[in-house]
């Protein structure tokens, strides 16, 4: 693995292989000192083109634990805005020695750039970019739906939302397909891109029937923004049709989990209740990131056997 | 002082002597030299009359970092093109008297090819209040064409009256399709690979809604309109259907949507950023055939020379646009003359001379014939070459085509019995 752009880099064995190391990652920072030696002298630089507190700190969380210096590199609105480019910002971070560089950028394929335009040498991670991809988040649900349900071959997967904006539905569609998921995408038809149909999942405009089917269900933010760009008529219309309450929950079979990407509007995807009800795992997705970033940087740095470096 | 070219395929078809003298042909035949007389030997090339640009941006007033008025038409020279019309999208813009004298001052200077300025519909390309037409289309540049090229005349009723304003000098508006709404923060074509790139989609419609809208205005006012950058399957429908009417409307294709897909965005390197975007296959396939057929009746290059930071950049940030000028005929000859779409003569007739009609230029895209203005192209059907972003002589490099091997070259550009490129330049 060189680079990870996109879910669709990995292929079974490398999506398997990463969840397992995350998994591994967790029996080793389970005690007392949870800091491994493993990526000791090497340098990650978070570069956040876009606020995220959440995913930043996730990112310098996992680097941390696997003893390598971290630079928090915050460059908001940097060359939307006419700032440093995205190129004089890479020069610069190539100059200093960046090992990798995780970025979030506002723009689809900024990190595609990154790592092929010929500006740095350091391995480049997505850590979420414009409406495409999300990658690392998509092992973490991954590697969260696999804690709770084990292999996730056949397994039943609702994403539901606002697919069309959504970076998290992308790369999660293309990574439980290649672990052997059956996604199921339901939204209104404003917020799905065109050629939805072409995509390795089930598209439904129906949330009820799809949930008593499901093994999973994951609700996706929807800003309130779009409402105004009329992809639908009112927050409560939304709420009424595509959002999870406490009797859409009973619909789900006992076994089911509840997912979220988060940052959560309560009320309107999904209900206080359910947010906070034990089908909810919405909390524990979060430690959960930490792990499959771990994961990700090590593969992506060190590899080899994480038992012989830590 | 007289030139004779010898041995040129006329047209792709019967090899012919070419006497030039003057600036005129003045013989075409099985001709002797004559003594002192210079002598260029054509055998093996076609020769065209010259080709007439009806869509390039020169960037002169205003982007001088990117193209000006000398580089681009020099470019254009080395493309075959005897005639290029200057867009009107300039800083300022091309919306007075003045400014397109001074691009067509800019053009006669340079010498390289003739500059006829395209004059803005609307102040400032601001989409709300006519520009002064008629003292552009009075001026020295004697414009004829008018387009607020890189934005639409989206006003249904200004676009209206431009189309029967223009009536008065015989100009014609030329359309960039391209309704606002449907096409807000718009990067790439609307598809199955715009959704799965996350990048927002421009949807053919988008342009088919304003193609459809503005034959009939057209054929409601009785006045020409010209499509600009055609680049969609039902856009080619809506002419050919239109054009069944017999109704005043013309089209032009560019080098890029004939060759070039959509699948390049997968990349995410601008220099595949246009507008209109790279369509699909099926549309790639409906503009050679509606070039084939005449519904679309000019190759226009729509060259957009961008300074290297506007392309050295995230997809999103960077500027719309790509070379065409040097490489419009090699990328016809592949898709059009390769596959047998058109032959020499239709080539002559897409790049030279319905452009030239459509500009209202009567002294360009003329037969050769003796007595007519010795302004034609020889081209090398037989030769290849691979396209290299730093060998251009545009000011810019923003070529979609380096390392692609294409067919043609062109060994020289006349312009008036002057030769502009090539051989004796």
């Amino acid at each position: 693995m060189q680079h990870l752009l996109s879910a669709a880099d990995l292929d079974r064995e490398a999506a398997v292989r990463i969840l397992d190391t995350a998994q591994e990652m967790s029996r080793l920072t389970d005690r007392a000192i949870k800091k491994l030696p493993t990526l000791r002298g090497r340098t990650v630089v978070n570069l956040f083109f876009e606020d995220s507190t959440r995913t930043r700190t996730s990112f310098e969380l996992a680097a941390k634990r696997l003893s390598a210096d971290v630079v928090n590199f915050s460059a908001k609105g940097s060359s939307l805005s006419k700032g440093e480019s995205l190129k004089d910002t890479a020069l610069t971070l190539e100059a200093m020695g960046a090992d990798a560089i995780v970025v979030r950028h506002p723009a689809s394929g900024a990190p595609h750039r990154l790592a092929t335009a010929g500006w740095v040498s350091a391995r480049v991670v997505n850590a979420g970019d414009g409406t495409h991809e999300h990658p690392t988040q998509a092992l973490l649900d991954a590697y969260t739906m696999r804690r709770h349900l084990g292999d996730l071959e056949g397994r039943a997967v609702v994403v539901v939302g606002d697919v069309l904006h959504s970076r998290v539905a992308r790369s999660n569609v293309l990574l439980l397909h290649t672990l052997g998921a059956q996604v199921t995408l339901v939204g209104p038809p404003t917020l799905l891109p065109v050629g939805v149909e072409s995509w390795p999942c089930r598209v439904s405009y129906d949330l009820d029937t799809e949930l008593a089917k499901a093994d999973a269900v994951m609700m996706l933010r929807v800003q309130l923004e779009r409402m105004g760009a009329s992809y639908f008529p009112s927050a409560r219309e939304y709420s009424r049709r595509y959002g999870l309450d406490d009797d859409r929950l009973h619909l789900l079979p006992e076994h089911a989990v509840v997912l979220h990407p988060g940052p959560m509007n309560r009320g309107m995807e999904i209900t206080a209740d359910v947010a906070d009800s034990p089908r909810s795992v919405i909390v524990e997705q979060v430690g959960n990131g930490v792990l499959v970033r771990m994961a990700v940087l090590y593969l992506l740095l060190g590899g080899g056997d994480v038992e012989d470096r830590g | 002082m007289s030139v004779l070219v010898r041995g040129a395929a006329l047209l792709g078809r019967q090899r012919a002597d070419l006497r030039l003298v003057e600036g005129r042909i003045s013989a075409v035949g099985s001709l002797s030299p004559q003594r002192g007389e210079q002598v260029l030997d054509a055998d093996g090339l076609v020769a065209l009359p010259g080709l007439v640009d009806l869509h390039t941006h020169l960037r002169e007033p205003g982007r001088e970092d990117a193209e000006t008025v000398r580089t681009g038409t020099r470019a254009a020279a080395a493309g075959g093109f005897t005639a290029v019309h200057a867009m009107a999208n300039t800083e300022p813009v091309a919306d007075t008297a003045g400014v397109v004298e001074q691009v067509w001052r800019l053009g006669q200077d340079a010498g390289h090819c003739d500059v006829h300025p395209v004059g803005a519909v609307t102040v400032g390309l601001g989409g709300t209040q006519l520009a002064e037409l008629g003292a552009m289309a009075d001026s020295a540049a004697r414009v004829r064409v008018f387009s607020d090229d890189g934005h639409c005349v989206f006003d249904a009723a200004l676009m209206r009256r431009a189309l029967e304003y223009v009536k008065a000098f015989d100009g014609v508006v030329a359309q960039h399709a391209q309704e606002p709404r449907l096409t807000s923060g718009a990067q790439m074509n609307e598809g199955e690979l715009s959704g799965r790139l996350g990048l927002v989609g421009w949807p053919a419609a988008a342009e088919e809604a304003v193609v459809a809208r503005d034959v009939l205005l057209a054929a409601h006012v009785r006045s020409r309109v010209h499509v600009c950058h055609l680049s969609t399957a039902g856009s080619v429908e809506i002419v050919r259907w239109a054009k069944g009417k017999g109704w005043p409307v013309t089209a032009e294709v560019t080098p890029h949507h004939l060759l070039l897909t959509e699948a390049s965005a997968a990349s995410y390197d601008p220099v595949f950023k246009v507008n209109p975007p790279l369509r699909s296959e099926e549309d790639v396939t409906a503009l050679r055939e509606g070039l084939a057929d005449g519904t679309i009746d000019a190759v226009a290059t729509d060259h957009a020379p961008h300074p290297r930071e506007a392309k050295d950049c995230e997809w999103a940030v960077a500027a719309f646009g790509m070379l065409g000028l040097e490489t419009a005929v090699s990328v016809v000859q592949q898709v059009m003359v390769e596959p047998g779409l058109l032959d020499w003569a239709g080539v002559a007739d897409r790049m030279s001379v319905r452009p030239a009609s459509i500009g209202r230029i009567s002294q360009q895209g003329r037969p050769l014939a003796e007595g007519e203005p010795a302004s034609f192209v020889l081209l090398d059907p037989a030769a290849t070459r691979t396209i290299s972003a730093v060998e251009t002589h545009s000011k810019s490099r923003n070529t979609p085509y380096a390392g692609l091997t294409l067919p043609g070259r062109v060994v020289a550009t006349f312009l008036r019995g002057r030769c502009t490129h090539g051989a004796t330049a």
